[in-house]
């Protein structure tokens, strides 16, 4: 299985060298990184290749890295039913630059593009119907951005004066409470405080 | 008179949110001609509850709950995908026994959701009697999720590691006796519905999906096997211990609404054959890994061991640290392809959670197979696509 991935993402990565940045087995999923313009391309041969012949679109989601210069990744996840594959394909955008729309490779991309549009403001061209599709008509923001509070900004209530529902912004009796677990014991990664001197004596010695 | 050019306008009647066919919050903008729907436009996330976006402020232990929430008939078969994407991330192996529980509470899980939806899709076009007893019949199994993880419906019972509590004495006996007699209400309910008249009348040559249409459409579960895929993920992509289960897929022909409900019907019955096979074989031993790290002692060893407290303290405080990476990981739960992608940045929260709900992509396809239909069809197709809105809107 993880060697017929390998082949595979060589297989493509040779078939199609300007579009592919990398491709690569991790977990026993194959990951195919592309460039964003092309991502329509990459799709349309996955799914006629003979060898590759993923003819279902399972699932595509953004995932929000703000660290990032491109913050935007859209991922991709295919299945063939012939040959008992899944694939990852992902591309690379920020909240400016469109992604393609992939609606005529796949139509279930309709509602997960809607979707991603949504909830991470990621903005796909020549998509027939991009509306908001889970949150309230009329809802400002993009709620699955890290940068997007939990509580978010409005709260509705019916008001009995206005016989209508009102929005009000959120008010919260206790502030909301977010602890950090990053313990020194466990998956130490950075030098703590005070690390850095064992260092200098060594190179005065 | 010279004759009347009438211009005929087509008529958008709204349907929902609050119907009682429209199987929990859908709001359906239908446009019409005359009695023939032209375009249907469904208006999803009326009960948007921002789980994804929940789960990335929650330890890995704490957002197992959210999914019972999703899909809210067939709760367990949730839970064991994303336990099954945590114990990928962790490197971590369930012992045979663990294993054989899940088996043996997906298939549970399953029945119950199939008895749901073909009970109250013949309930949709007119049949109330199936209804009737299947609940009675779901109010048993319900009771097996009770006795083993104690609570009716929001089981919180498959955990990362294996399950959260052993069988208690006497419920394989139990669950044995009914699969026994289970197969003779099979047979009742199909007496009620299959042969039936009206319901074929209703169900027959209605919403017809082709298997390139399905493939197109991201279809899965028994929605792409009516159309005659033979496609399931327990066969075909093995996980937990259906490698060593004996059952067959049934596939449809037609790939209409009668077709699904034939599939799902003798899904049952494979899922009755799975269930005696997992009680027969059913090994001894531990029920979850042996790791304490990951999965909290037993309660007796707390009250004697300072290190089993600290494990137990550190696991529902602050949990357990994920190594990074990210996985795609699916099950065949009752209704299709139910699939969590899963990110992890390496903290004891998941960086990211999307959760990929096989009812999304079947009511995506709402527009193109209601078209031409009458108004009635609509509520046909609704009740053979198997959706819930707890798991599309999420």
């Amino acid at each position: 299985m993880n060697q017929a991935l390998k082949d595979l993402g060589e297989y493509i990565a040779n078939a199609l060298p300007n579009d592919v940045i990398s491709a690569e087995v991790l977990l026993d999923e194959l990951i195919v990184v592309v460039r964003t313009p092309a991502i329509v391309r990459v799709l349309t041969f996955l799914r006629d290749d003979a060898n590759c012949q993923f003819k279902m679109l399972m699932d595509l989601c953004g995932v929000d890295y703000p660290d990032r210069e491109q913050r935007f990744e859209v991922v991709y996840n295919l299945l063939s039913l012939k040959h008992n594959q899944r694939i990852r394909v992902k591309v690379m955008t920020d909240e400016t630059t469109p992604v393609p729309s992939v609606t005529s490779v796949f139509s279930s991309a309709g509602w997960y593009e809607r979707e991603a549009w949504d909830l991470f403001g990621i903005f796909f061209s020549d998509h027939p119907d991009l509306r908001r599709i889970l949150t309230d008509y009329g809802f400002e923001g993009h709620p699955l951005r890290k940068d997007f509070p939990l509580t978010g900004y409005v709260e509705v209530r019916y008001d009995e004066e206005q016989k209508r529902v009102v929005y009000e912004p959120v008010k919260l009796t206790q502030d909301f409470r977010k602890f950090d677990f990053l313990s020194p014991w466990e998956g130490m990664t950075r030098l703590l405080p005070g690390d850095e001197k064992a260092n200098v004596a060594e190179n005065k010695g | 008179m010279a004759t009347n050019e009438v211009s005929l306008k087509n008529f958008t009647i709204n349907f929902g949110p609050q119907h009682p066919a429209a199987h929990g919050v859908l709001r359906l903008v239908l446009e019409m001609d005359g009695e023939v729907v032209e375009r249907a436009d469904p208006h999803i996330g009326l009960l948007h509850r921002g789980t994804e976006k929940l789960i990335e402020y929650k330890t890995y232990l704490q957002a197992l709950p959210y999914f019972d929430r999703l899909d809210y008939v067939s709760p367990m078969c949730q839970e064991h995908a994303f336990a099954l994407a945590v114990e990928k991330l962790l490197g971590i192996e369930v012992p045979p026994r663990g294993q054989y529980i899940r088996v043996l509470f997906a298939e549970i899980t399953r029945i119950l959701n199939h008895l749901l939806n073909i009970t109250t899709f013949a309930l949709d076009v007119g049949a109330m009697t199936p209804l009737l007893w299947a609940f009675e019949e779901r109010e048993k199994l319900l009771e097996f999720y009770e006795r083993a993880s104690g609570a009716r419906f929001h089981a919180n019972y498959f955990r990362p590691g294996g399950v959260a509590f052993d069988l208690p004495a006497g419920l394989t006996d139990d669950i044995y006796a009914f699969a026994q007699r289970f197969p003779k209400m099979i047979d009742d309910i199909e007496e009620l519905l299959t042969e039936n008249r009206i319901f074929k009348q209703r169900t027959v040559d209605i919403g017809k999906v082709t298997a390139a249409e399905a493939m197109d459409w991201g279809f899965s579960g028994p929605m792409l096997r009516a159309s005659g895929v033979p496609w399931d993920l327990r066969k075909a992509q093995p996980y937990d211990a259906y490698e060593q289960m004996e059952f067959d897929i049934p596939i449809g022909k037609n790939g209409d609404c009668f077709d699904r409900y034939l599939c799902r019907i003798e899904e049952m019955r494979q899922s009755v054959r799975i269930i005696n096979q997992a009680l027969d074989r059913m090994p001894d031993g531990p029920f979850k890994t042996n790791d304490r790290k990951i999965t909290p002692p037993p309660r007796a060893e707390m009250k004697r061991s300072m290190e089993a407290l600290i494990h137990h303290f550190k696991l529902f405080t602050e949990g357990y640290h994920v190594p990074p990476g990210e996985t795609y990981t699916a099950v065949e739960a009752p209704k299709g392809e139910f699939a969590v992608f899963l990110v992890s940045d390496g903290t004891n929260r998941p960086y990211r959670c999307k959760i990929r709900a096989p009812g999304f992509a079947f009511l995506q396809a709402m527009d193109f197979m209601s078209k031409g239909h009458m108004l009635a069809d609509v509520v046909a197709i609704i009740g053979s696509m198997d959706i819930v809105f707890g798991e599309i809107d999420r």
